[in-house]
């Protein structure tokens, strides 16, 4: 065995810290997130795929229901109401099937890899959450420059968009670990599309994202309260929209998104080993 | 190379996997010394991977005890991982991105020092036989240059103990030969013990120090190709006829769809 094997192959299991422990607990979430950056820098082409939805119905269902007046959206123009939620929307729809990246790893192998290194399982989770936010960010870009390219007034103040960036981070996260939790559950791509499919659209329409929650029948308020969607679509409108003070205080729609992530993680770290078995 | 008084770098005590009622692996007990190649053969579903997948702590024990580097399996998994390297039967490097980055990324989940990380990365390459196609994507290599690349994904970190489940499946004779040199000349420059299942009886007659057979999850013969090989009584016998003598009336039954579909996949995919 050559010398240098001996010095450096094992760490002393006493010297680990917890301060060490975080810091390459950290260290390990940028190396995952890092990968997600290269794979969208090989390959871009998913992202603008998935912006060709948010701009139809930014354009046309936004143009529509714009002109014919029948959604009551307070102060603001139909499409400064309508924004958000689009932006809102899109996030979710581009988080909601990230569970099929795990489901391709784990019929190709790639996942016993990550789970045989040290990385503590809820890193693993947790970093794998954050990537697909960088999905979500690219949407919010496309968003927000077809928004002022409509003509759309939005609050885009430094704070604002921090704000804005911070809450799709959050929502990403959340609708991306949800749909991994998805995945390991049901582990073939087959039902794992059926039930995606099945999500989105309850999901979507039982939310604020196009409509507010006044005009909801009462049946759907509670459901669209229950709804984590509607927390970001909340978050997103008081940011972005004028004076806007939302329906809840943004703390708490930011509070709910992580809080809801949180516990999405914690779930996922115990069901994500099981794929390799 | 290892000094045959250092201690084992594995043992199992009646390391044992039940899947419901069934026992795929049964009181396996087995130590691997420090520097060597040992070996699993045995017909599909004897329980080899299940073994691995136990060691390499991707599988929960059902009952009896591993020992990997002084770490106990069940209770130190975090300390075992860090000692061990894994490449499964499966496809294990990312397609999607280069082979430089997917050791960059390993490099990192393993906690190698920010000044190492470089030097790390490019020996691993030149090791290898890659460094001239380390910034291609993936998805552009052969079958025997993603199983290079698996292998020095999963020795970057100078595990002491380096597990390949079939390392090679699915690759021409010339790939074969060329990732089973490999293996020889790791062990040889960094002293890593090596547990490696194969199906390729020659290979690991040439290769493996010692042999373990699996048969139906319990180990039916273990030793040296030669003493096994003298275990059957007759001169001439070949490892396969070893194989054939502790497990062949299985050989027509064994594996099934799922496995027969996922060795498929695996040599479609390398080639």
């Amino acid at each position: 065995m050559s010398p240098s094997v001996s010095s450096n192959a094992v760490a002393s299991p006493v010297a680990r810290g917890a301060g060490q422990r975080i810091a390459e607990s950290l260290e390990q979430a940028i190396a995952i997130i890092g990968l997600e950056a290269r794979k969208l820098a090989h390959d871009p082409s998913e992202l603008l795929f998935r912006a060709v939805q948010p701009a139809l119905w930014l354009i046309i269902f936004g143009g529509v229901f714009s002109s014919i007046h029948v959604i009551p959206t307070g102060a603001y123009t139909y499409l400064q109401f309508l924004t958000p939620g689009i932006l809102a929307q899109s996030v979710l729809f581009i988080s909601i099937f990230y569970g099929i990246a795990s489901i391709r790893e784990r019929e190709l192998g790639i996942i016993t890899k990550f789970l045989v290194s040290p990385t503590p399982r809820f890193v693993l989770v947790g970093a794998r959450g954050l990537s697909a936010s960088m999905r979500g960010l690219s949407q919010a870009l496309i968003v927000i420059l077809l928004a002022i390219a409509l003509g759309v007034t939005l609050n885009l103040s430094v704070t604002a968009l921090a704000g804005v960036v911070l809450a799709i981070i959050l929502g990403a996260a959340l609708f991306s670990t949800l749909s991994m939790i998805i995945a390991s559950i049901v582990k073939t791509q087959e039902r794992f599309l059926g039930i995606g499919q099945l999500l989105t659209m309850p999901l979507f329409f039982a939310s604020s994202a196009i409509y507010p929650l006044s005009i909801m029948p009462g049946w759907l308020r509670p459901i669209a309260l229950a709804n984590p969607l509607t927390y970001l679509v909340d978050a997103l409108r008081t940011l972005m929209l004028p004076n806007e003070t939302g329906l809840y205080p943004l703390w708490l729609d930011l509070g709910v998104l992580l809080g809801v992530t949180l516990l999405l993680t914690a779930i996922e770290s115990k069901l994500y080993p099981r794929m390799a078995q | 190379m290892a000094a045959a008084s250092d201690p084992p770098i594995l043992v199992t005590r009646d390391l044992t996997r039940r899947f419901g009622d069934f026992v795929a692996v049964d009181r396996l007990s087995v130590s691997v010394r420090t520097g060597e190649i040992f070996g699993l053969i045995g017909p599909n579903g004897a329980g080899k991977t299940t073994t691995i997948k136990m060691l390499t702590t991707l599988l929960p024990i059902t009952s009896g005890d591993a020992t990997i580097a002084g770490y106990d399996v069940r209770r130190d998994a975090a300390e075992v991982r860090r000692n061990i390297g894994y490449v499964p039967q499966l496809i294990s490097a990312d397609a999607q991105v280069s082979g430089y980055e997917n050791l960059w990324v390993f490099a990192r989940l393993y906690s190698i020092a920010r000044a190492e990380r470089e030097e790390r990365i490019r020996d691993a390459l030149q090791f290898m036989g890659l460094s001239g196609v380390a910034d291609e994507l993936v998805k552009n290599y052969s079958g025997g240059m993603i199983r290079r690349l698996e292998i020095a994904q999963a020795l970057m970190h100078r595990p002491r103990i380096l597990f390949l489940d079939e390392p090679t499946v699915g690759l021409d004779p010339l790939a074969r030969d060329a990732v089973w040199e490999q293996i020889e000349r790791l062990r040889g420059h960094y002293g890593t013990s090596l547990v490696l299942t194969t199906h390729y009886m020659e290979e690991a007659d040439r290769l493996c120090e010692r042999i373990g057979v699996l048969h139906r999850g319990k180990m039916v013969a273990l030793g040296t190709p030669a003493a096994l090989k003298e275990s059957l009584g007759r001169s001439g016998a070949t490892l396969q006829d070893v194989f054939i003598h502790y497990a062949g009336e299985e050989v027509e039954l064994s594996g099934g769809y799922r496995e027969a579909g996922r060795t498929r996949r695996v040599a479609v995919r390398l080639e």
